[in-house]
């Protein structure tokens, strides 16, 4: 499986939204444990390790 | 004089004056230094292949104090091969109920329910001691039966010179000194290796910055036979971590994870560490069962090892070669494998069977599963202590999502169970013409497996060993033994066909899988175990 680093989100806007307002009114030190918590129930949904490791590279290119 | 280094639980093997102690140097095939579990093994091993070894320990028996508790499975089938397992399994401990807690809460429990088709559970506890002291006794077994094995207690190694075809040993004694001549000098001499300073050998690694206090407490109270570990225990002055775990004789060990930062006397206060322990063993039931402090230390881990196992004709094997810390019990275990690698080695280079340079693949094989070793057990640290903000917030993260989902469970560690590695791609072993399971791929230890009533592991012979499965015709080329098994049970086909209807394995002495096909090859297995042998034939 590889990394789809092509739009994959319908409705664009309404997911970032979403995403937004997980964080509303979190301290920074629970929007860090969110963002861990969140980024490993992703990680296992997709579980491919090559696919994680494209993505870890994709994230860190800057 | 050999003054006593540290206290020893009971004499084993008694200083006794030897005739060469006042006779010119005498020469000996192999000569061991370190009565501990790896020294042991070795020249157990050793003799009972009919190879003549000579061991020399500057004590006269197991020290006294909390080591290894935990023996894996791996360890055990090299015990039940040299004769010692039945006193181990008989006095052991076997346990299958884990519970991982974190602060308060328990985050998850699991039942380590025993793999069926084994002779053996996937580890017993049992002090390091009565380790020793049962390899011990098969060694006087295996003397009595005529194995060429001597130990001369009390006879340190205080000085050696490496000549080009053999090395000499000054060795001290409550007599005074004399000298030891050796073709092959196997250094089992523990992690402050006196014989790796004589040689000027460097031993790099990391440090984990952290200190265990272990305490080891008898309680005849009624307790769970449970593995308990906590992740951040809700205990005073409890660290970063605990541990309790059982041991035989009523006694439980455990471990707190006290930081790098401390007071060693005021953390060995008795006050102290029972403030703890109070509140550990009675987190569960809210009282405080009667128990009583049999032993109590501080230790700090390392992880590192020697850049090559091998100096000229000395080896070095267990802890003198490499440390690790001793989350997922690798340190005696992985030492005990060391043994049992080198000592068809030895034998067969001294036999003239084999080439000088098989005794190379012994480093080869041993510094990868060393760095196997020590990157497991480096994670299980890094788990255990998180080094940055970002790394706490994903253990912590992994921890709360473990209690809920069992997605999260597999990802933590308190230590990954020593396993013997696999020796994938390394020179001498292959081809692997079968379509088969994984787990028995070259390279791999050979798994146990049901026979009828039997086991597959008590059916070879502990040289090497064909074994054919399913309904397979042998040549009358057959350049070993071979066991031929018809019948064939599920573990079995579960671990050596999964799909395919036959195969045939060639194993070497170590029970190391070499290579394996689907039908009888003569001609390969033979190529195969040339070079196994370190034989240049293909
Ligand atoms: C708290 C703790 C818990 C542990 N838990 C586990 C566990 O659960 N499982 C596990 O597998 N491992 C565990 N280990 C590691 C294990 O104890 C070691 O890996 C093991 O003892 C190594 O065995 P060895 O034979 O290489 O060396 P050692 O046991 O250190 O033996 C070395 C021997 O050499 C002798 N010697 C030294 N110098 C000389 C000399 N100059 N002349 C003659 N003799 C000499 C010593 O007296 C000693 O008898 C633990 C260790 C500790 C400290």
């Amino acid at each position: 499986m590889p990394l789809n680093l092509a739009p994959n989100i319908p409705d664009p806007d309404g997911f970032y939204d979403e995403l937004l307002a997980q964080f509303e009114g979190l301290s920074d030190e629970d929007a860090e444990a969110l963002k861990s918590r969140l980024i490993l129930i992703l990680a296992n949904h997709i579980g491919d390790r090559a696919t994680l490791t494209d993505a870890f590279a994709a994230a860190k290119a800057r | 004089m050999v003054a006593p280094r540290y206290e020893t639980v009971k004499t084993l093997y008694p200083y006794a004056a030897v005739a060469a102690q006042t006779a010119p140097a005498q020469r000996h095939p192999v000569v061991v230094v370190g009565g501990g579990p790896v020294g042991l093994a070795l020249a157990l091993d050793l003799g009972q292949r009919g190879t003549p070894v000579l061991l020399l320990d500057d004590h006269e028996g197991p020290g006294l104090g909390s080591k290894a508790i935990c023996f894996a499975k791996r360890t055990l089938d090299i015990a039940h091969r040299l004769g010692a397992a039945g006193p181990m399994l008989k006095k052991g401990v076997v346990w299958n109920v884990g519970r991982v807690f974190h602060g308060d809460g328990q985050v998850f429990e699991f039942d380590l329910l025993p793999e069926d088709g084994h002779r053996h559970p996937a580890f017993i506890n049992l002090q390091q001691p009565c380790f020793e002291e049962y390899l011990h006794a098969a060694i006087t077994c295996a003397q009595k039966a005529g194995a060429p094995i001597e130990i001369r207690g009390r006879n340190r190694v205080t000085g050696l010179t490496d000549h080009d075809n053999h090395v000499s040993l000054d060795v001290d004694t409550p007599d005074g000194a004399y000298t030891v001549e050796a073709d092959y000098l196997i250094a089992c001499d523990g992690a402050r290796s006196p014989i790796r300073n004589h040689l000027g050998l460097s031993f790099d690694g990391r440090v984990f910055e952290d200190n265990f206090l272990i305490a080891d407490v008898r309680m005849t109270a009624d307790f769970p036979t449970e593995r308990w570990f906590w992740f951040q225990p809700p205990f005073e002055h409890a660290g970063q971590s605990a541990l309790l775990h059982k041991q035989p004789d009523d006694v439980w060990r455990i471990d707190f994870q006290l930081g790098w930062d401390i007071d060693r006397d005021l953390e060995l206060d008795p006050d102290r560490i029972r403030t703890r322990v109070d509140a550990m063993l009675s987190s569960q039931t809210g009282t405080v069962p009667d128990y009583e402090l049999v032993w109590t230390s501080i230790y700090t881990f390392q992880c590192r090892r020697m850049k090559s196992f091998r100096q000229g004709r000395t080896f070095f094997a267990g802890d003198s070669a490499h440390q690790v810390s001793p989350f997922g019990a690798r340190g005696a275990n992985s030492g005990v494998q060391d043994a049992e690698n080198l000592a068809w080695k030895l034998d067969l280079v001294l036999k003239g069977d084999a080439p000088d340079a098989l005794l190379d693949t012994y480093c080869r094989e041993r510094e990868y599963a060393a760095d196997e070793n020590i990157l497991n057990s480096s994670r299980a640290t890094d788990f255990m202590t998180p080094k940055s903000k970002a790394s706490t917030s994903f253990r912590d993260a992994v921890l709360e999502l473990a209690g809920r989902h069992a997605f999260a469970r597999p990802l933590v560690n308190s230590g990954r169970l020593s396993a013997p590695c696999v020796y994938d791609g390394l020179p001498g072993f292959g081809p692997d013409a079968l379509d088969g399971p994984a787990a028995t791929r070259p390279g791999a230890a050979c798994p146990d497996a049901q026979m009828g009533n039997r086991y597959l592991l008590d059916q070879i012979t502990g040289g090497f060993q064909i074994i054919t499965i399913g309904d397979v015709s042998v040549g009358p080329d057959a350049p070993c033994a071979v066991l031929s098994i018809t019948d064939v049970s599920p573990s079995l086909r579960a671990r050596f066909l999964g799909d395919a209807p036959t195969a045939v394995y060639l194993l070497r002495p170590d029970q190391h899988i070499i290579g394996r096909w689907p039908t009888w090859d003569g001609a390969a297995i033979t190529a195969a175990l040339a070079s196994s042998k370190g034989k240049q034939c293909r």
